[in-house]
């Protein structure tokens, strides 16, 4: 589907796209936070069995606003997916969210986002664009 | 764990986090097309979809999805697992080609090399960043 550029109907698409790719990787990066503090769920697994897993999970008030955040990224999908067509919102959305959580991912998770990181979240995001079409 | 070396009980995570969000995804799309048009008035028939076969095995991997998912994030880093994550369409595309014998486009099958070549890249790489330990005030002396 094309958009004919900087019409109003061109900016509520990239304004709806936008939100999706902002709240889910918002949502991501506070998952992966909560993940990071938590630890090896492996090796709490181990210790702890897989109940207390659960619980480490469970307790982890960064991992429930991660999943507020992902819910929010879904609505979002689904009032875009009403307005916008699926060819268009799910290549757009699904590739920009691979190099915004890189960006988040560096600045917020402090990754080390190497050379080797940032080309293979270039190559992925332009390659998931191409799958989706 | 050294920080580039990965169990093989990971290596079958990372395989579930890639393999289970693009199956969750087909068997719900599946499900879903084989309903009759659900309406916005009815709202309570979405609750009955979810009890039809495709539709639960749909939901079933997607929660094996998201628990594989976090388990990863637990001992990788973000920018690590979402490449392996991008990996399950190609799983989805080359079964689509081999075994379903749907023809793939070009712009397609170029999708499948460069996602291909960029998780080749990371896997290349650290799995997890080692964060700076805290200095203590005798280290400091």
């Amino acid at each position: 589907m094309s958009l004919p550029l900087f019409t109003t109907h061109f900016w509520m698409a990239a304004g709806m796209i936008l939100a999706i790719v902002l709240t889910s990787s918002t949502g991501e990066i506070l998952t992966a936070g909560a993940m990071k503090s938590i630890g090896d769920l492996d090796e709490i697994r181990a210790q702890s069995g897989i109940g207390g897993a659960i619980r480490a999970v469970l307790t982890c008030p960064l991992f429930f606003c991660g999943v507020f955040f992902l819910a929010l990224s879904f609505f979002s999908l689904l009032f875009a997916l009403n307005h916008l067509s699926l060819g268009l919102v799910a290549p757009a959305s699904a590739s920009l969210t691979l190099v915004t959580n890189a960006i988040g991912a560096k600045f917020f998770l402090k990754e080390n986002v190497d050379r080797r990181r940032w080309i293979a979240a270039i190559l992925v995001c332009i390659g998931v664009y191409f799958l989706a079409h | 764990m050294p920080n580039n070396r990965l169990k093989p009980r990971q290596y079958l995570i990372l395989g579930l986090v890639a393999v289970c969000a693009p199956l969750g995804d087909s068997c719900l799309s599946r499900g879903m097309t084989l309903l009759p048009a659900l309406s916005l008035h009815h709202p309570l028939s979405l609750i009955g979809a979810v009890f039809t076969p495709w539709i639960a095995i749909g939901i079933a991997l997607l929660i094996g999805f998201f628990a594989s998912y976090l388990t990863a994030l637990s001992w990788a880093d973000l920018t690590y697992v979402l490449p392996a994550t991008a990996f399950g369409n190609v799983i989805v595309e080359v079964l689509a080609r081999y075994w379903l014998h749907e023809a793939i486009s070009w712009q397609r099958w170029l999708g499948v090399v460069l996602v291909t070549v960029g998780v080749g890249f990371v896997a290349q790489g650290p799995v997890h960043t080692e964060l700076p330990a805290k200095e203590t005030p005798e280290e400091s002396r």
